[in-house]
């Protein structure tokens, strides 16, 4: 997604390094995605599932 | 004694193999407080002689705080991953274990300036008007 747009940036975090982002975002399993800090979508989803839920939490926070 | 094995690093060297363009890891890390920085610069020294197109630039992160921030980089090990531009990708952490197969997936796509993905994604995300920071964790296996 941060290939195609400029609005977008993309953080890979190694949650097991980061305990302080783990309890931030409440991480209990991974994939995890925080799209914006505030909309979380978990585990790995089909594409357009994963990028309309990502375009529409964007909207919205 | 490298971290990847033989047979590893042959697989990564024909992963790599037809990488169109160059890529720069702009390698965060620092001396003290930091387990996983040295690690991550031996993994990053191996990777970058699997392939000529991947250069490695190191940053100290206490001594170039600015440049870190530029990059959107708070803490260490990261790893800004940007070819012919700077698309906001980044890893944070050592990139072992399943990360370092998005770390590769990352390169690939960034040296190609292409995500690969469909144009009904494409066009959703192009529709985007305001900036979206995503976050995503995962666990070395």
């Amino acid at each position: 997604m941060a290939v195609e747009s400029g609005n977008v940036t993309s953080f890979i975090v190694e949650a097991s390094e980061y305990p302080d982002l783990v309890r931030k975002y409440q991480v209990s399993g991974v994939p995890k995605t925080m799209v914006n800090g505030q909309v979380e979508i978990l585990g790995a989803r089909p594409e357009e599932d994963f990028v309309r839920t990502a375009v529409g939490a964007a909207a919205v926070s | 004694m490298p971290i990847l094995s033989p047979s590893d690093a042959a697989r990564v060297r024909e992963m790599l193999a037809n990488l169109p363009a160059p890529v720069r890891l702009v390698f965060f890390t620092q001396t003290l407080n930091c387990e996983t920085c040295e690690p991550t610069k031996q993994i990053l020294g191996e990777l970058a002689e699997l392939s000529g197109q991947i250069t490695i630039e190191e940053r100290n992160f206490l001594l170039e705080g600015d440049l870190a921030a530029a990059y959107g980089i708070d803490r260490v090990p990261a790893i800004a991953v940007v070819g012919a531009q700077d698309y906001g990708i980044r890893f944070l952490g050592i990139p072992s274990g399943y990360e370092f197969m998005s770390l590769l997936d990352a390169i690939q796509v960034v040296s190609a300036g292409d995500s690969g993905l469909n144009e009904a994604s494409r066009a959703m995300i192009a529709s985007l008007e305001s900036p979206v920071a995503l976050q995503v964790f995962v666990t070395p296996t």
